[in-house]
């Protein structure tokens, strides 16, 4: 396995495969949800198709599955995925190319694929988000494709332990990120933040404000 | 729901989700940022991935609760700390909480 900036794409999508299984059951289970909703067979897959995001899908589904407007859905996914505005600021220097180039290759960002490509100290692999991204993309579809054809079949997916998938998953993305002082500080203070705003704002608010957490970078030295 | 709100929807979010994903990249793509910003960005990683820890293991909508999600969360930690794969920890964490919640 090549570490640091030789990573390609192909580690990328190697790298990511293992989380693609977890993404992969998560797209069955929003198929299962979406289609439940009402919301048809094809307009389902073509939100993973083009949102690709998939906490903010939920989000969304969920809304209009109580009953919401499409407006209040829209702004729940939008300020679910208001998070992927730093994202995107922090993995910018390592895209090159044409404006079309980064448009498409941004659009590949999604929780898993930035962090599997994060190599440290603020640098970003962009062939390795290229590969992971993809991987992730295609296990994220396709799942959504069978929860919405065989849904009937499926059941409650919360009976599999699979609400417990997602922060296990997080937390193993997590794990090699601690790495000094600094960033324990900015992890447990990004945690206290979101969970102490869930009770008081709408869902996503906690996750963005979360990220204010990481100012602490401008109070500490570098390895404090 | 009519099948028109349906596809507002769908294509609203994915209007919103493209923007937000590429504003980044396609304003600053392929500049450095100053060396302040990189100091701040590196800590994102931590803080928005705790973030999301915490809110998918202690949260239902706008509830703050404590469930055999825990339970999971708490079996991923012994797994990460025996050096498992990810997808080890993923599964026990799943398994974890599949069977307390069988029982109870």
């Amino acid at each position: 396995m090549t570490s640091g900036s030789e990573r390609t794409a192909r580690d990328g999508i190697r790298t990511v495969a293992p989380l693609a299984i977890a993404v992969f059951a998560f797209g069955i289970t929003y198929g299962v949800l979406a289609r439940g909703t009402g919301m048809g067979a094809f307009a389902p897959v073509v939100m993973s198709l083009t949102t690709f995001a998939g906490s903010a899908q939920f989000a969304a589904v969920t809304v209009l599955g109580s009953g919401g407007s499409a407006a209040t859905a829209i702004l729940a996914a939008a300020l679910l995925n208001a998070r992927y505005a730093p994202i995107g600021v922090s993995v910018a220097p390592f895209m090159h190319g044409s404006v079309w180039s980064r448009f498409l290759h941004a659009q590949l960002i999604v929780d898993e694929s930035w962090a599997v490509a994060a190599e440290g100290e603020g640098r970003w692999n962009p062939r390795v988000l290229l590969g992971a991204g993809l991987g992730i993309y295609v296990a994220w579809v396709v799942g959504t494709a069978i929860g919405v054809i065989f849904g009937d079949l499926i059941g409650d997916p919360n009976r599999l332990g699979l609400d417990a998938a997602f922060p296990a998953l997080f937390l193993a993305l997590l794990a090699p990120q601690i790495r000094n002082r600094v960033s324990i500080a900015a992890a447990l203070l990004g945690a206290a933040i979101a969970i102490a705003l869930t009770p008081f704002t709408p869902a996503g608010v906690p996750i963005v404000a979360a990220s204010a957490a990481c100012l602490i970078g401008l109070v500490t030295k570098d390895g404090a | 729901m009519s099948s028109a709100t349906a596809w507002i929807v769908v294509i609203g979010s994915a209007l919103a989700t493209m923007a937000l994903k590429a504003v980044g990249p396609v304003v600053l793509g392929g500049r450095p940022l100053p060396d302040r910003l990189t100091r701040i960005v590196a800590l994102l990683g931590p803080a928005l991935l705790a973030a999301l820890v915490a809110t998918a293991t202690f949260t239902t909508e706008q509830d703050i609760v404590i469930d055999e999600r825990l339970a999971g969360v708490g079996a991923a930690v012994v797994a990460l700390s025996f050096r498992a794969p990810v997808l080890v920890v993923v599964i026990v964490a799943a398994a974890a909480t599949a069977v307390l919640r069988a029982l109870t």
